[in-house]
Order: structure tokens, then C-alpha cells, then sequence
């Protein structure tokens, strides 16, 4: 379980810092998903089968859908390559590259400090996840539907077209 | 099931962290910036499992689930936002976001 974790672990750092940084949107979203497929390879090792089965279902499913959809709609268009390249000039990655050094010096040096102790070592599975769900964090979970039901509205809102004709049938 | 250190299970998360938020301030793909987004908040779910193994407790997963049902409501607004800036501005750089109103 250990070397699981490990492997799981060392591909999904490899895996997003190649989504990050690949010129090609459809790349990087095809290296997301190896990284979400990794992640939920660390969730398994760490005990928790079940939100490791979410995050394939959620994350490598649903949410990776919504972004090949996305790129669908938009359209890589002929000079895509040649506009990321003047997009992308070395320089620009500098300030952004320290601050995640500084940031993740810190993590590491806080991280270090204390003592973090080890994993339990036991699984907690879909009956202790539920049953905690729906007792202790009702309210959470019903907060979580009316977001849900919230940005559905509000993508329809925002997503719909410009040009269609309004009630009184003439357009904006 | 053997114990794992928690150093490293946090370490992973803050790597993956510092990665999306290099990302969201260098990248001008505003897809990118998106996904960016999302890798993030997925490894603040990774934390927050690593936590919930840590006392073998659900509450991690719980969290886990809640960070999931936002960054799914992020990433639908957000593509919507991007269908509309494409529709209106015909780029997805996020520089023309600024000029966005209504």
C-alpha cells in the first residue's frame, strides 16, 4: 500500500506539472486526467476508497467532459499553436515560478515542524462516509444542493446566446 | 493497510497546490486558468483526505465531497463565462475578460 501511495503520488505531481504547462489546451486536459486518475490512486492507498471512486466518477468523468465540451465549442482555430507560443514567452513564468517556490518553502517548513504523525492505516468506507453524511452534515449537504442548483441556473443564465429573440420577439 | 507518513501525504498536496497556482498566474489560456483552478482545489481535497486518514475518521471524506460539489458549480460557471467571452470577444485570453460588462 505504501509503494501505491508513493507511485500514485510521483504521477500525479509528473502528470499536472505537464497539464500546466503544455501548449495545446487538449493536452493539458488529457494530462489533467491521468493526474486525477493518480490522485484518486493516492485516495485509494490512503484508506478511502470511496472518495477515490468520486474523484474518477466527478473529476476524470463529469468535470473532464465539461472541458472537452468546452474546447468543443470554442474551437482551437486554425493559428492556435502559433497564439499560445506569443502567449507563452519564457520570461512570464518567472514571477509566477517564485511565488510557488517561496509558497511551497514555507508549506514544507511548517509541514516539518510539527509532528504530522502517520496515517491510521484503516479504510474508511461508503457506510462511515454516509452515515456521517447524513446525520452531522445535513445542512451541509443541502447547502451543497442549492449551489449546485445555483450555478446551474447561472451557467444557463450566462451561457445562453445574444441573438435569440427575446419575449416580445425582437432581438437585443 | 500499512501507515503512510503524513509529511508525505501533505507534501504531495502542497506540490500539487503551488503547481495549479503557478498555473493560474502564468498561463493566459483562460481554459488553462480554469483547470488550474481545479487542481488546486483538488489538492486541497487531498489534504483534507490525508487528514481524515490520519484519525481514521469520514469527516475528511465529507470535506473531500463538499470541495467536490464547489469546484464542480466553479467549473460549470466558469466555462459558461469562457463560451460567452468566446462568443462576444472571439479570444480565450483571459486579458479581454476586463473589457466584460453585463
Amino acid at each position: 500500500m505504501t509503494i501505491l501511495f508513493y507511485i500514485g503520488a510521483v504521477l500525479a505531481v509528473i502528470s499536472t506539472v505537464a497539464a500546466v504547462t503544455r501548449l495545446r489546451i487538449f493536452h493539458a486536459v488529457l494530462w489533467l486526467n491521468a493526474s486525477f486518475l493518480s490522485v484518486s490512486l493516492v485516495f485509494y492507498s490512503l484508506g478511502a476508497p470511496f472518495a477515490a471512486m468520486l474523484e474518477i466518477m466527478t473529476y476524470a468523468g463529469a468535470v473532464m467532459v465539461l472541458f472537452t465540451f468546452a474546447i468543443m465549442l470554442v474551437g482551437p482555430g486554425p493559428d492556435a499553436d502559433l497564439q499560445e507560443r506569443q502567449w507563452q514567452p519564457g520570461p512570464s513564468w518567472i514571477g509566477p515560478s517564485a511565488t510557488g517556490i517561496l509558497l511551497l518553502t514555507g508549506f514544507i517548513f511548517a509541514i516539518f515542524k510539527g509532528e504530522a504523525g502517520k496515517t491510521a492505516g484503516a479504510s474508511v468506507g461508503p457506510v462511515a462516509v454516509g452515515a456521517s453524511l447524513f446525520s452531522t452534515y445535513m445542512l451541509g449537504v443541502e447547502l451543497a444542493s442549492l449551489l449546485l442548483l445555483a450555478a446551474l441556473i447561472g451557467a444557463f443564465y450566462i451561457g445562453r446566446r445574444d441573438d435569440a429573440p427575446n419575449e416580445k420577439g425582437d432581438r437585443q | 493497510m500499512t501507515n503512510i507518513p503524513m509529511n508525505a501525504a501533505l507534501v504531495c498536496a502542497s506540490l500539487l497546490f503551488v503547481t495549479g497556482l503557478a498555473g493560474v498566474l502564468a498561463r493566459r489560456n483562460i481554459i488553462v486558468v480554469l483547470l488550474s483552478i481545479e487542481i488546486m482545489l483538488n489538492a486541497a481535497g487531498l489534504a483534507f483526505i490525508a487528514a481524515g486518514s490520519r484519525w481514521a475518521r469520514p469527516d475528511g471524506q465529507i470535506m473531500f465531497l463538499f470541495i467536490l460539489a464547489a469546484a464542480a458549480a466553479e467549473g460549470a460557471v466558469g466555462l459558461a463565462l469562457v463560451l460567452r467571452q468566446n462568443h462576444s470577444a472571439k479570444t480565450i485570453d483571459i486579458d479581454a475578460a476586463g473589457s466584460m460588462k453585463g
